[in-house]
């Protein structure tokens, strides 16, 4: 065992860019999961915004045109999702699966001459001389725009949905559906503007995977990424700050097991692939110890006349 | 209502009256259940390959199916069931973790033969297996990579503990080591066949635990792109060319060939010959290829990797000859002892010289 081989810095940069795609899925599902919609399709819109950012990416050489059709392309799948549910009133659980069958199938057709080919690299985001301090800047400060871009959605969900009226109709519409209709809110619009920002958030997520972290463009490259996403939706109680811890220690751990396992640590293996979903799992359900619930119209289909 | 019912009947009798005149007699079904996408551009790809050439073979007279990113264990049993109700003849089911679904939807279906690649459990007269001796591609890279390796410490990716596995970083590192005793084997265990972003995470972390050379027994082409964007990491392609990614950092690689194989089986079948059998196959028959070696590996190793290639498919070198000690230090192999296949098939242990501990 050697635990110098570790090299701290590169370490926590790995951990960020393994956490900031599930990070991305995840606030935008929360959003959507509090204006009291299940869209299970989070896979589907993630592995779409995968293919369509890299496409785009490698078109026109911009990585950050790359990310914006990424978010484009991830949002307007999710609007076959917002028509079968909210206009169809089809159910929600089997209409977001067939999104991420849908999903997978249109991200190989689209994919198929994309096989092979690198994409334009991120620059690092240009924040001067904060990067060059020892050690604090590296971790802090050497990341791309889309780890900031990431950690400033959290924080803006958590404002929008604890300050804002915005904030305070969209849960309105989650917890009782009939009741936000009565007081004259349009139910559906906001909830298909949920899905939406899900989507967008879905797809830049699987962007990131395809542009940042592998980087190259393969067939069912995001692996069930959509699914722990969801998964961490709901162990976080559905607040915005918890989503963003379950998935730097998701992420995190995911990557320090690795890092152990190359270093010789005398763990056996079985335990150390096991640690981030266990310590996550964990840690999550005793956060939610307090009086957290689901929203209360989650799942289920809203109609007028009903 | 009776319109439509009418219809309906009448297009059903139509289509089953030109199916029955088309053909004259059945189609030839052949089903392949994959383990990953076929656009993995590794394992599952080249299985596609396979299927393709089978088409290709037999044009109308065959018919095949597939169904992709099958995970292992109770839904390939599902899948494989759903396949022999829809009425496939011959099945190939290609990962290792089919091995007991593929024996249990056997015994239900008595009339339709499996295939499955890479395992050992024959139970039934319908199943037989096949795989080839990657091992053989293995030690050509080990030889590559102990020559090619600067800091002397070479990254293995490995999916799951199972003997096939196993074998290859042993003959890997037996073939490293004979060129350059001072090399170390870092291994990391990713517990999956297909997952590019953790395959490039790991690829990663090796990298920057000082590897220069990394190689992989997962099936996407992720790790490829994580040490071109590293640089200076040499890698080697995994089941498939993976060619977009020479001459550097892919220096050459293992090409399964899956489809003189296939071919063979799916004749047998339709010539009513089919038995349950065992192949392992290796370089000499052509089940196992080496791609191009790249310029990028100097031209005196080049000429030696090709000299051990050519041992290796003559006969007249095994992979695994002693003498050998396994990783505590006691005897594998005599000086000049080869192994049998029968212990190269269950392989579970180290040879000397390997650090780490096998997940059991």
């Amino acid at each position: 065992m050697d635990l110098s081989v570790i090299n701290p810095v590169l370490l926590i940069a790995a951990m960020i860019a393994a956490a900031t795609p599930i990070l991305l899925a995840a606030i935008g599902e929360l959003v959507v999961e509090r204006a009291g919609v299940l869209n299970l399709g989070v896979e589907g819109m993630m592995i779409t915004g995968a293919v369509g950012g890299f496409i785009i990416a490698v078109t026109t050489g911009s990585p950050y045109l790359g990310f914006l059709a990424a978010a484009v392309g991830g949002a307007v799948l999710s609007l076959l999702f917002a028509f079968l549910t909210q206009v169809a009133l089809a159910n929600q659980v089997a209409s977001g699966l067939a999104l991420t069958l849908f999903g997978l199938g249109l991200s190989a057709l689209m994919g198929q001459s994309y096989v092979g080919i690198k994409p334009p690299r991120m620059a690092d985001t240009p924040l001067g001389p904060l990067a060059d301090i020892p050690v604090v800047g590296p971790i802090v400060f050497g990341h791309d725009i889309i780890v900031y871009v990431g950690l400033t959605l959290v924080a803006a969900t958590w404002a929008a949905l604890t300050f804002t009226r915005a904030g305070l109709i969209l849960r309105a519409v989650g917890e009782n559906h009939d009741a936000a209709h009565a007081l004259g809110y349009k139910v559906k619009g906001i909830r298909t503007l949920a899905i939406m920002f899900g989507g967008g958030c879905a797809g830049m997520g699987g962007a990131y995977i395809s542009l940042i972290r592998v980087p190259q463009w393969t067939e069912g490259m995001t692996a069930g990424v959509g699914w722990i996403a969801l998964a961490l939706v709901v162990f976080a109680s559905w607040k915005p700050w918890r989503v963003l811890l379950g998935a730097y220690l998701f992420g995190g751990i995911a990557q320090l097991q690795l890092n152990l396992q190359g270093a010789g640590v005398a763990i056996p293996v079985e335990y150390l692939a096991m640690s981030p979903y266990i310590v996550t799992i964990v840690v999550l359900v005793i956060l939610s110890a307090d009086k957290s619930r689901a929203p209360g119209s989650l799942g289920r289909t809203f109609h007028a006349s009903q | 209502m009776k319109l439509t019912h009418l219809l309906v009947t009448a297009a059903l009798a139509l289509g089953f009256a030109s199916a029955a005149t088309a053909d004259g007699h059945a189609k030839t079904k052949v089903g392949f259940v994959y383990v990953g996408p076929v656009g993995d551009g590794g394992w599952t790809y080249e299985h596609d390959q396979g299927r393709l050439a089978v088409e290709e073979e037999f044009g109308a007279a065959v018919e095949t199916v597939y169904v992709e990113n099958v995970a292992e264990g109770p839904d390939s049993e599902r899948v494989m069931t759903q396949m022999a109700l829809d009425g496939a003849d011959l099945i190939f089911t290609t990962s290792f973790g089919y091995m007991d679904p593929t024996n249990n939807v056997a015994a239900k279906f008595p009339d339709v033969k499996f295939e499955h690649a890479t395992g050992y459990k024959r139970l039934h007269p319908n199943v037989s297996t096949y795989s080839a001796r990657f091992y053989e591609g293995r030690a050509i890279q080990g030889h590559i990579a102990g020559k090619m390796t600067k800091s002397n410490i070479i990254g293995y990716i490995g999916s799951f503990p199972i003997p096939e596995v196993i074998r290859g970083i042993n003959s890997a590192y037996i073939h490293a080591a004979k060129v350059n005793p001072d090399v170390e084997f870092k291994i990391i265990w990713v517990y999956t066949w297909f997952d590019p972003a953790k395959e490039a995470d790991a690829a990663k972390v090796l990298i920057e635990q000082g590897a220069d050379v990394v190689l992989q027994h997962t099936d996407s082409t992720a790790p490829q792109a994580a040490a071109q964007e590293a640089g200076g990491v040499v890698t080697f392609g995994q089941a498939s060319d993976m060619g977009q990614y020479a001459p550097f950092p892919r220096v050459s690689s293992i090409i399964d060939d899956w489809a003189p194989y296939y071919i063979a089986r799916t004749r047998a079948v339709m010539e009513g010959t089919w038995e349950s059998m065992d192949t392992w196959d290796g370089i000499g028959p052509g089940m196992v290829g080496i791609g191009d070696i790249s310029d990028a590996v100097p031209a005196d190793v080049k000429a030696e990797a090709l000299a051990l290639k050519a041992a290796l498919g003559d006969g007249s070198y095994h992979a695994f000859t002693g003498p050998l000690n396994k990783q505590d230090g006691s005897p594998f192999l005599g000086a000049g002892e080869t192994a049998d296949d029968g212990t190269l098939a269950g392989m579970n242990f180290y040879v000397e010289g390997i650090e780490g501990d096998i997940p059991q």
